[in-house]
């Protein structure tokens, strides 16, 4: 008899945590690491950061989709050894950067970049890549997708990206529910439900850990009940604000709706301090049905309100700051946006967003 | 070749204008996987439904408590088999980038060899969190996928109750506005809690984010619990030539309305050379031959808008450092929250100046670990006790940086002022 073969000793993960980064920087960075003297924008799409050594560096930024088949990331692969000595880097908003040493090779990288479909721009005072989230494709909660719509939105968007002719950067999110997991933006897109959660009293007893989701409520609207014999939840429909908060915790009590979940648009945060404190965005616009595969509705509201800012801003302002001089009142007048009840906040806190004061514009 | 194609009809409209369509690359994938053909399927029922299919579970790897999303399909035929069953498990790993999530492309091509082999093919660069997201593996994949990213060097980020996953900007790699190493302050920092992000066992998640200066590209007070913001404390630096340059450009309409009047202290003003102050605090820079820009350094909060209008003429000081700002998040449960001020300058320069930074991690997760509420954010728990209890827990002096207004109302009981002020000025005295 054989004695049976021992199995292999299961790999032990090893924790080595966040990677160093200099094995991934092109050489020109790592050598002048701390040292850059300033910057300029030969054109839309490409940085020029010169070193306090003399040394150059250009970089070349491109949009992607984002959630890449690998495929595509071979061919951005395959583009960097050619021109960019095999380094790349991601911007947060998703885009690719290329970093060249040699002025000559940007010119041919661009237009490799944008023959294989890789639009050339995000820079400076444009409008770049929308930061967003997994939606249907991945996420357990989702009220909409995040790739289609972003795919809608940036070919709507196409020649904003490639230019800078907007006053300021325009930072632009979605959000496929009420965390918001795509962020604070110029312009956010998020999900907001309208009608309570429904729930199935079948499976809450099994699924749900009962008081984590009473807890969770921030209008204190789920209270434990006995429905149909069965240990479940109930909500008190008039103090529920539709926020979606109880869905992650108890799947049974879905919030998720083809037809009452819609979208809201959000403008003005911004994370920088340049010029005024950071700002959070302010709900402008909701109901906006949620019309898959391309939402027209969404892209012609956000479209909208950058024709407006691009015409009426002036160099420099934000999308918040354009807001700051010229008023609440007339960014509604101005956009054709209607100003309803529902964006008066009525939230704790809510007093100090009112108008304590007689500076009115007329 | 893999199996036919589902009807796309709706995806299919995902095709068209000039954007790169993530509908394309999937179905370039779809051609040799049937995985990718039916997660096709399942994301085309979606659009159809306008509903998500995925629900949550547990896989992870050895080892680890988290850094695995698990999903599984919810697209059930009347037998309750899966509807898309090569797509009825699609779970992602959530790895974590270098610094300034800069790549060489050896290693992307590696991750892709990985990928096709043991997951769907798609690979999101990034989440919203930082994460490398490798989407879509099987529960049977997913240790054998790990193995191999892990055995690159590369190592799973945070999921639930766990400090996540972080960012740093570009940086001193490539930024002149950088004011420390972020790359650095951000290895030291995460790789010290490398338990806390493998093992989910805190009140709610932990958020680190790292920006080099105050334009803050990270968004980093708006989304992490700790934030850590470049600054400097000395003058703006002044570069004539380039000035120079620039006002030939621009001219002086745009000197006043883009630059001065911008200004959101008013520190800067136009003026005569020969009237320029000469005092310590006092940055000043030629634009031509008789006039010159002179920005009060005392008056400057360090906004950033000058230096980012004006690059290289304008410049962040020397004396460099980082702002440290806790407490940021959105909305659930209890509103929006911006970060705010707890060290209004920690020098970052030496290795020490690291260690600090680090510690100051470490007290603030202790003490967010021994007193949050179940689900509570820092901020949130800062909002429940005040922030003077939160800096007394993690042993940090208060300082008129940390509030836009001394108190509004007189709703507080100040008994023991006398006792206060001996007890300042003394640790004043002493220091």
């Amino acid at each position: 008899m054989n004695a049976p073969t021992p199995a292999a000793p299961l790999r032990k993960a090893i924790e080595c945590g966040v990677p160093d980064n200099k094995p991934h920087l092109h050489p020109t960075m790592l050598k002048n690491y701390g040292n850059w003297k300033y910057h300029d924008r030969p054109r839309p799409g490409v940085l020029h950061h010169v070193s306090h050594s003399g040394d150059e560096i250009w970089t070349v930024r491109a949009g992607t989709q984002r959630q890449m088949d690998v495929w595509t990331i071979r061919k951005l692969c395959d583009i960097a050894d050619k021109y960019a000595e095999g380094f790349v880097r991601f911007t947060i908003r998703s885009n690719i950067e290329y970093m060249v040493a040699d002025q000559s090779k940007v010119d041919p990288l661009i237009a490799e970049l944008e023959t294989s479909g890789f639009p050339v721009g995000g820079t400076g005072n444009s409008v770049s890549m929308v930061s967003h989230t997994q939606g249907w494709l991945h996420c357990d909660i989702p009220g909409t997708d995040a790739s289609g719509v972003v795919k809608s939105m940036m070919d709507e968007l196409y020649n904003e990206f490639k230019t800078e002719e907007m006053p300021n950067r325009v930072h632009l999110s979605t959000s496929c529910c009420e965390i918001n997991c795509g962020g604070q933006a110029d312009i956010a897109i998020i999900i907001q439900h309208t009608k309570p959660p429904k729930i199935n009293h079948d499976l809450v007893a099994n699924v749900c850990e009962r008081p984590t989701v009473v807890a969770r409520c921030p209008v204190a609207a789920i209270r434990p009940a006995l429905v149909n014999g069965k240990p479940s939840l109930e909500v008190d429909e008039k103090k529920c604000i539709c926020c979606g908060a109880c869905y992650p915790p108890c799947p049974p009590m879905q919030i998720n709706d083809p037809e009452h979940s819609k979208l809201a648009i959000w403008v003005g945060g911004k994370n920088s301090n340049a010029r005024g404190k950071p700002t959070f965005m302010k709900m402008v616009a909701s109901g906006l049905p949620n019309n898959a595969p391309r939402w027209p509705e969404v892209n012609a509201a956000v479209g909208n309100i950058l024709r407006t800012y691009k015409a009426d801003a002036r160099p420099w302002e934000r999308l918040s700051d354009w807001i700051d001089r010229i008023g609440w009142p007339r960014f509604f007048e101005k956009t054709g946006l209607p100003f309803t009840k529902y964006l008066i906040d009525d939230w704790r806190g809510s007093r100090a967003n009112l108008n304590a004061s007689t500076h009115i514009r007329f | 070749m893999a199996k036919p194609m589902h009807p796309t009809p709706n995806l299919d409209q995902l095709e068209s204008g000039p954007w790169p369509s993530f509908v394309t690359g999937l179905k370039r994938l779809a051609q040799d996987k049937d995985y990718a053909v039916d997660i096709l399927g399942h994301l085309e029922h979606s659009y159809q439904t306008r509903k998500g299919y995925w629900k949550g579970g547990t896989v992870g790897v050895r080892g680890y408590g988290g850094g695995i999303i698990p999903r599984f399909t919810e697209i059930k035929d009347e037998a309750g088999n899966p509807v898309f069953k090569d797509a009825a498990e699609f779970h992602t790993l959530r790895v974590m980038p270098p610094p300034g999530m800069h790549y060489n492309t050896a290693t992307l091509r590696q991750f892709c060899d990985i990928w096709e082999k043991h997951g769907s093919g798609l690979i999101a660069f990034h989440g919203q969190s930082g994460d490398i997201m490798f989407q879509g593996a099987t529960t049977e994949n997913v240790q054998k996928a790990f193995d191999e990213i892990n055995d690159m060097g590369f190592d799973l980020g945070g999921a639930g109750p766990a400090v996540r996953t972080s960012m740093s900007c570009v940086g001193a790699s490539r930024c002149e506005q950088s004011c420390y190493d972020e790359a650095k302050a951000h290895r030291e920092v995460l790789n010290t809690f490398l338990d806390d992000i493998h093992r989910p066992a805190l009140p709610y998640k932990f958020k680190f984010k790292f920006s080099g200066c105050p334009n803050d590209c990270m968004n980093s007070i708006q989304r992490s619990d700790m934030a850590v913001i470049g600054t400097w404390r000395d003058n703006i630096r002044t570069d004539e030539a380039l000035a120079k340059k620039w006002f030939a450009k621009h001219g002086m309409n745009e000197l006043v309305n883009d630059v001065v009047a911008r200004c959101p202290t008013k520190a800067i003003q136009i003026k005569e050379i020969k009237d320029v102050r000469k005092t310590d605090n006092i940055s000043s820079v030629a634009v031509n031959d008789s006039q010159a820009l002179e920005i009060d350094n005392k008056d400057c909060v360090r906004c950033m808008h000058c230096i980012n209008v004006m690059t290289g003429a304008l410049a962040t000081g020397v004396d460099k450092g980082a702002t440290i700002l806790v407490g940021g998040k959105r909305t659930l449960k209890i509103g929006d929250l911006m970060g705010t001020v707890i060290i209004p300058f920690m020098p970052l320069k030496t290795d020490e100046d690291f260690e600090k930074l680090v510690d100051l991690g470490q007290r603030t997760i202790d003490f967010f670990a021994e007193n949050a509420l179940e689900h509570e954010r820092t901020g949130e728990m800062i909002e429940r006790i005040g922030l003077v209890n939160f800096l007394e827990g993690i042993e940090v002096d208060i300082d008129p940086n940390m509030v836009s207004t001394p108190r509004m109302n007189p709703y507080v009981n100040t008994a023991g002022w006398d006792e206060e002020v001996a007890r300042m000025t003394a640790k004043k005295a002493a220091a």
